[in-house]
């Protein structure tokens, strides 16, 4: 302890005094210390239901029992009343483009994934919210919103419990479903009205 | 001061979770804890969770799990990486400032999809412990051997803390260790696992959640019969390097015990987040708990350990003796860190 307080010690005044021997050492500017933890993940029960089904080209929801509307893919709950959702909804695997956008980076891992490709929100006929996919077999140009589309499914003997089941969505040349209504702007509209007659 | 009281509880508690994610266990536990009071969210003015993206391997695990609560409208909500007994105390405050006046605390832990054990080690300071990967057993038993060699505990008392669980436990239905025949013989006689750890002297690893609401004031005395009111509340730490700390003490827990007046008056009972039958020693000293407190009566946290939910559960055990008239005044604790490094009392009392 130094007898004055004004000076500060020699570890804070950046000074700092070595053996002798250390003098001409290499000071150490980082260590490294790796870090490796294993999990072996459980999907639950909802994502478990969803995932079995997934297998046998079925695509799962679940509906609220708060007010009926449907989520896929299903997590057990309806995270605007935290109420259980037990009761599953099998869905078409037709829908169509409630938003997207075209990536022209590449993404580590995925270089089966040629540039630009389309990610989209996928609205599927029944549901009320929409999950990620790719959109392909149209010009990236020529995407939209509203666009309808169906899945392209693997052949039946690689279909496994996973959500690469799906290998891409593609256009139907169905005629396109107005802004207005595609993704959530419809369920809001409808929650709106709802709320209002409330 | 206001008064701020738990008013409900509900938990769940099992050895592992195998069906069940962490949104699927909180939903019934949050809904039952509210709904045994009439709440619904748009009822809470202030909701605070407790849990650890180390036990979920997962960043911001814990915004998954607020679909459990039900966010919509926006809710002012907040969370701490600690034990939901800080979270508690972080409601606790948020009461005490005024503007609301019923809060939802709940924490959670699932530590069955890793290995606890070495989960635990990357708490430890990233540069002089940390990269020799000491597992909590071990770090345990470190103490363990000082407590031992230095006559501070013997074999035998911690046998006894150990049948008092598993005793305790045998009619509780979340206890996922009891033994209605263990004696100190028979603990004694089991094969150490860390020594001079036996596996009784080691909290039984569990996967659960715990939810609780306050309330303040009249809105309490509306809701319950009987509130469990909270008339002190602490929380210290020690150092976190355990080279500078005398590992037979915790002088965190004695002063939050002094700071939340637990020695002021009798206490019925007393709740103890101690994951080792040597650390429960400590407390026991530390908190100056004396003969007619029941100490951990149904097991505590050595029968079944949520890692992250173990304090406030015990919060909850110990309200609810106030709830149903078992007790007058309890006393809940929780613990954080390496060698009960934190330390949190919260005494309750009944009117």
């Amino acid at each position: 302890m130094s007898a004055d307080p004004s000076i500060p010690p020699a570890a804070l005044s950046g000074e700092v005094s070595l053996p002798e021997k250390l003098a001409d050492v290499e000071p150490v500017r980082s260590v490294r210390t790796p870090i490796r933890l294993e999990y072996d993940f459980i999907p639950g029960s909802a994502s478990s239901g969803y995932l079995n089904a997934f297998a046998d080209r079925k695509i799962l929801g679940q509906q609220s029992p708060v007010d009926g509307a449907v989520f896929v893919p299903p997590r057990g709950v309806d995270p605007r009343h935290g109420a259980a959702t037990p009761e599953y909804v099998e869905l078409p695997d037709t829908g169509h483009v409630g938003g997207f956008c075209v990536t022209r980076l590449p993404i580590p891992g995925r270089d089966d994934l040629e540039i630009p490709y389309v990610s989209a929100w996928i609205h599927l006929d029944g549901a009320d919210i929409g999950f990620l996919g790719l959109v392909a077999g149209i010009d990236t140009s020529e995407v939209r919103m509203g666009m309808r589309v169906r899945a392209v499914w693997k052949p039946d003997d690689e279909l496994g419990r996973t959500a690469e089941n799906i290998l891409y969505w593609e256009p139907t040349g169905e005629p396109d479903i107005p802004v207005t209504a595609a993704g959530t702007n419809a369920w809001h509209a409808k929650q709106a009205a709802a709320g209002e007659q409330g | 001061m206001r008064d701020i009281a738990v008013v409900s509880v509900a938990q769940h508690q099992e050895k592992a979770l195998t069906h069940t994610t962490e949104v699927e266990l909180m939903v019934p536990i949050i809904n039952e804890a509210r709904g045994a009071v009439g709440l619904t969210q748009d009822d809470i003015g202030f909701t605070c969770s407790g849990s650890s993206d180390f036990l979920a391997g997962q960043a911001f695990s814990f915004v998954h799990t607020l679909d459990a609560v039900g966010a919509v409208p926006p809710i002012s909500e907040s969370h701490v990486e600690m034990d939901g007994a800080w979270a508690l105390y972080e409601a606790w405050v948020k009461l005490q400032i005024g503007g609301v006046d019923t809060a939802l605390v709940y924490s959670y832990g699932k530590s069955s999809p890793g290995s606890l054990r070495d989960v635990l080690s990357t708490q430890l300071d990233p540069y002089y412990l940390g990269p020799l990967w000491p597992d909590a057993f071990s770090l345990a038993a470190l103490q363990a051997r000082i407590m031992l060699e230095s006559g501070t505990v013997s074999d035998q008392r911690l046998a006894e803390i150990a049948v008092r669980s598993l005793n305790g436990a045998a009619d509780n239905p979340l206890a996922v260790r009891s033994s209605a025949e263990a004696t100190a013989e028979s603990v004694l006689a089991e094969a150490p696992i860390a020594d001079p750890l036996r596996p009784s002297d080691c909290a039984a690893s569990a996967d659960g959640g715990v939810a609780v609401v306050l309330a303040a004031g009249d809105r309490a005395r509306e809701l319950c019969e009987r509130p469990a009111w909270i008339r002190g509340i602490d929380h210290r730490i020690d150092p976190h390097q355990p080279g500078v700390r005398d590992l037979t003490r915790a002088p965190s827990a004695q002063m939050a015990a002094v700071n939340s007046g637990a020695g002021n008056d009798r206490l019925d009972a007393a709740e103890l987040a101690a994951p080792f039958t040597t650390q429960e020693h400590i407390l026991e000293l530390e908190l100056g708990l004396r003969d007619g407190t029941a100490i951990n009566a149904k097991g505590g946290a050595l029968a079944g350990h949520t890692m992250m939910a173990a304090g406030l559960m015990r919060i909850a055990d110990a309200a609810a003796q106030i709830h149903d008239e078992r007790a007058d005044r309890v006393l809940g604790h929780a613990a954080s860190g390496l060698y009960l490094q934190q330390n949190l009392v919260c005494v309750m009392e009944g009117e």
